[in-house]
């Protein structure tokens, strides 16, 4: 396969699943904001989000005060913010224009459809739109690419790099909403343990759609530590850390197979999978969850470099 | 106004090719063909054929306006254009190889070598040069116009990258699903081999050098292009790699691909993009889009690149002229299909006719394209004339005139129903081994009232083209 191509379909994945996390976030600050009396009122909790989508200072510098009006339009339709879900979906799907013949029917009819219907929603005033219909209409759209992508795709290199890049994505955008809890509560120590403490980790499932699935896999008492563990360390929980590391290293060990040919990649993220697998959730809590998480995302990013280097950058050798 | 003819309906009596779709046009109901009508864009929007149209702003997917009713040729019309065809891309393959090479046909007095050896489309890099199986063009575009049930005019060749097969094909595909009862009702030839053929009309054009099975690319200059959508549909039909630029690179003898699993060579690259680009170091060195050191591994036969450099000379309007001329020269037959009159303004004779009687004809630029810079004569202002005329005179070795034909018309949907509308036809002729040629074109259809001109960046439309078994 063209190295281009496979670059196109990685990226394709990757800005998919970023468009759904930028939907997420959109779900859980509006969540946040529901709940009175959170000391500082709604700002705070809007400009952490925003902190954690990594956007903040770009935000600031074209609105100005976090509006949650405005912060709907920054994170659903601003092409000035390149993880908008609309700029994220466009360019997803120019990423598909261009490799149009290494996927299905289906998955361009997914993805083009998508596009239409994004322009469809650009074109509509915004006093007809609710936030709750476009953050379902985004994850429902990603789902149905995705889905098309599992039904349909033949299981060849190309299959490799799509999930190679939903995976590597997915490993850091989960990281990233994590992150969301430790800038919403960093001024309020007292809050910790406390019902509040609690409803923000929930909400935080509800927006990974993981808050049934938590129940069903823990019962009983909703604990920090069990979110933790739940969304970090639970090879259950399909947005978890570990299994986002799984994912990239089974598709990455099929390409090595397919191939014949071992690269640096292979190896990162099986060291990366070896340290997660023997991780307990207190050490995590120890370190602290910001600075694991931090440090999390610097390693996913460094594998990202690496997958770069060993396949998409055309220099293999 | 001169009188028309009309495909489907002759002095009021249905002609034999369209004696089926009478029926079926009279018969479907305003509501319906609306439903279909919609149906159809849907169609293309959703699989993603459309095309840009660059400088106007506006939606930059645009679709081009598909017309359900189909144009009909029956068995024998089309048995005597694709001789003619054949023959004409012939002459002209013959014609490049002499060019590059002895210069026959300028020898023998039959064409001006100034027309040929200061052509901007002569590529002095080639000349020598014998490209594989001696094919220059390897896909020959020849546009045709039709004015009566027998007289058929060349209006253009294409010796480069003719574009369009896409839409002959989607066109079919969209039409067959659509209509079934139709394909069940009349006979009509499949083009859905054309992929196939092409693709082994490049095979069959491999290098000397090639072992075994050859890797044949389709080279794009990228998806800003406006005709991506075509590449990308090719090389997915044809089953080979869509390149640009960027992935290949010149090592040793050879062209190679950057793939996931390291270089792979490369023995024929299909290239749509335009000569100067194709390699820096030889043509423009600001081309972005080549590959450097392309022509030397071109030179030394690593690889073949079709259509060969240097085959723009070929379907330059000024030599355009002296294809009948070819056809004799290098075949000895007589043209089977007829160039339109034409004066070349760069002499002296022609000019003064052309000036006299700028109304009545249609002038084009030697080198353009698409429609863009041309008089249509009878349809332009009093004031558009008089600034052609202006520019006439400044440069007239930069025009050529021809009289308005009176282009025959087909059936269309249009607001009122249905309307004659004018339209000329694209048959794609491949040039290999062999010369091959699918039963069918693509026909583009002026949706304008009384407009003769049928470029899809002027408000064209196209249509599906049926070409019935014997």
């Amino acid at each position: 396969m063209l190295s281009r191509t496979a670059a196109n379909l990685y990226w394709l994945a990757r800005y998919m699943e970023r468009a759904e996390t930028a939907a997420r976030f959109l779900q859980v600050g509006a969540r946040i904001a529901l709940v009175p009396n959170t000391g500082h009122g709604y700002r705070n909790e809007w400009d952490a989000l925003l902190r954690a989508a990594g956007t903040a200072d770009a935000f600031a510098r074209k609105y100005g005060e976090p509006i949650q009006r405005n912060i709907e339009s920054h994170l659903f339709f601003d092409h000035d913010n390149p993880s908008s879900v609309a700029a994220c979906l466009r360019r997803a799907r120019e990423n598909g224009r261009i490799v149009r013949t290494a996927l299905t029917a289906q998955v361009w009819d997914a993805l083009n459809t998508a596009y239409q219907e994004l322009r469809e929603l650009e074109r509509t005033p915004r006093g007809e739109l609710s936030m709750v219909a476009l953050t379902d209409w985004t994850t429902r759209t990603t789902a149905l690419v995705r889905g098309a992508i599992d039904a349909t795709q033949l299981r060849n290199d190309n299959y490799d790099f799509l999930h190679l890049g939903y995976h590597l994505e997915r490993a850091d955008n989960t990281a990233r909403l994590l992150d969301v809890k430790y800038y919403v509560l960093l001024p309020q120590v007292e809050f910790v343990g406390s019902g509040l403490d609690n409803y923000q980790w929930m909400t935080l499932l509800r927006a990974m759609s993981a808050h049934r699935a938590f129940h069903w896999a823990y019962g009983g008492e909703v604990t920090a530590a069990r979110i933790a563990h739940f969304l970090i360390l639970n090879p259950q929980c399909p947005r978890a850390l570990i299994t986002c590391v799984e994912g990239m290293n089974a598709h990455l060990e099929r390409l090595a197979r397919g191939y014949g040919r071992r690269t640096p990649a292979q190896s990162a993220a099986r060291r990366m999978l070896a340290k997660l697998a023997e991780t307990e959730v207190e050490e995590i809590f120890d370190e602290g969850l910001h600075e694991f998480l931090s440090r999390f995302i610097d390693e996913v990013g460094a594998l990202g470099q690496t997958v770069h280097d060993s396949y998409l950058s055309g220099d293999v050798r | 106004m001169t009188d028309f003819f009309n495909e489907m309906f002759d002095s009021g009596a249905v002609r034999v090719p369209y004696a089926r779709l009478r029926d079926w046009m009279e018969e479907m109901p305003a509501e319906l063909r609306s439903l279909k009508q919609a149906e159809a864009e849907a169609l293309f929007r959703r699989i993603g054929i459309t095309f840009a149209v660059y400088g106007e702003g506006g939606d930059p997917d645009r679709l081009i306006p598909f017309d359900m009713f189909p144009r009909v040729f029956s068995h024998d019309e089309w048995r005597r254009l694709e001789r003619g065809i054949k023959q004409r891309a012939r002459a002209l393959n013959a014609f490049l190889s002499d060019v590059y090479d002895r210069g026959e046909i300028v020898r023998a007095g039959r064409i001006p070598d100034r027309l040929v050896y200061l052509n901007e489309a002569y590529e002095k890099p080639v000349a020598g040069i014998r490209p594989p199986k001696g094919v220059y063009s390897h896909i020959v575009g020849i546009d045709l116009v039709r004015t009566g049930p027998d007289q058929f005019y060349v209006l253009e060749d294409n010796c480069r990258t003719p574009s369009g097969v896409s839409y002959m094909l989607e066109n079919r595909e969209i039409m067959m699903r659509m209509f079934p009862e139709l394909f069940r009702a009349n006979r009509i030839e499949p083009v859905e081999g054309y992929p196939e053929l092409l693709r082994r009309t490049l095979a069959s054009v491999a290098p000397e050098k090639c072992r075994g099975e050859p890797t044949v690319v389709i080279l794009t200059p990228g998806h800003f292009n406006s005709a991506y959508y075509e590449h990308s549909f090719l090389a997915d039909l044809m089953g080979v790699e869509l390149v640009e630029g960027q992935d290949l690179f010149v090592e040793g003898e050879h062209v190679w691909m950057r793939t996931t699993r390291g270089p792979e060579r490369v023995d024929v690259i299909y290239r749509r993009i335009d000569d100067p680009f194709l390699d820096p170091l030889c043509f423009r060195p600001d081309s972005m889009l080549g590959i450097p050191g392309l022509m030397d591994v071109y030179r030394s036969g690593g690889v073949t690149i079709a259509s060969a450099p240097g085959a723009g000379v070929a379907d330059d309007k000024a030599i355009y002229c002296f294809v009948p001329e070819m056809v004799r020269f290098y075949l000895g037959e007589e043209p089977i299909l007829e160039n339109v009159p034409t004066w070349q303004c760069a002499r002296h004779d022609d000019l003064k006719y052309v000036l006299e009687h700028l109304p009545e004809l249609v002038v084009k630029e030697v080198h353009g394209s698409g429609g863009y810079g041309m008089l249509v004569g009878p349809k332009a202002t009093k004031e558009q004339i008089e600034a052609f005329r202006l520019k006439l005179l400044d440069q007239p070795s930069n025009y050529i005139a021809q009289p308005t034909l009176a282009l025959s018309t087909v059936p269309t949907f249009v607001e009122e129903g249905v309307a004659p509308r004018h339209v000329d036809l694209r048959p794609y002729c491949l040039v290999g081994e062999r010369i091959e040629l699918v039963p069918g074109g693509l026909t583009r259809v002026a949706l304008t009232e009384g407009s003769l001109v049928v470029n899809s960046s002027q408000g064209g439309g196209v249509k599906d083209t049926w070409v019935l078994a014997e």
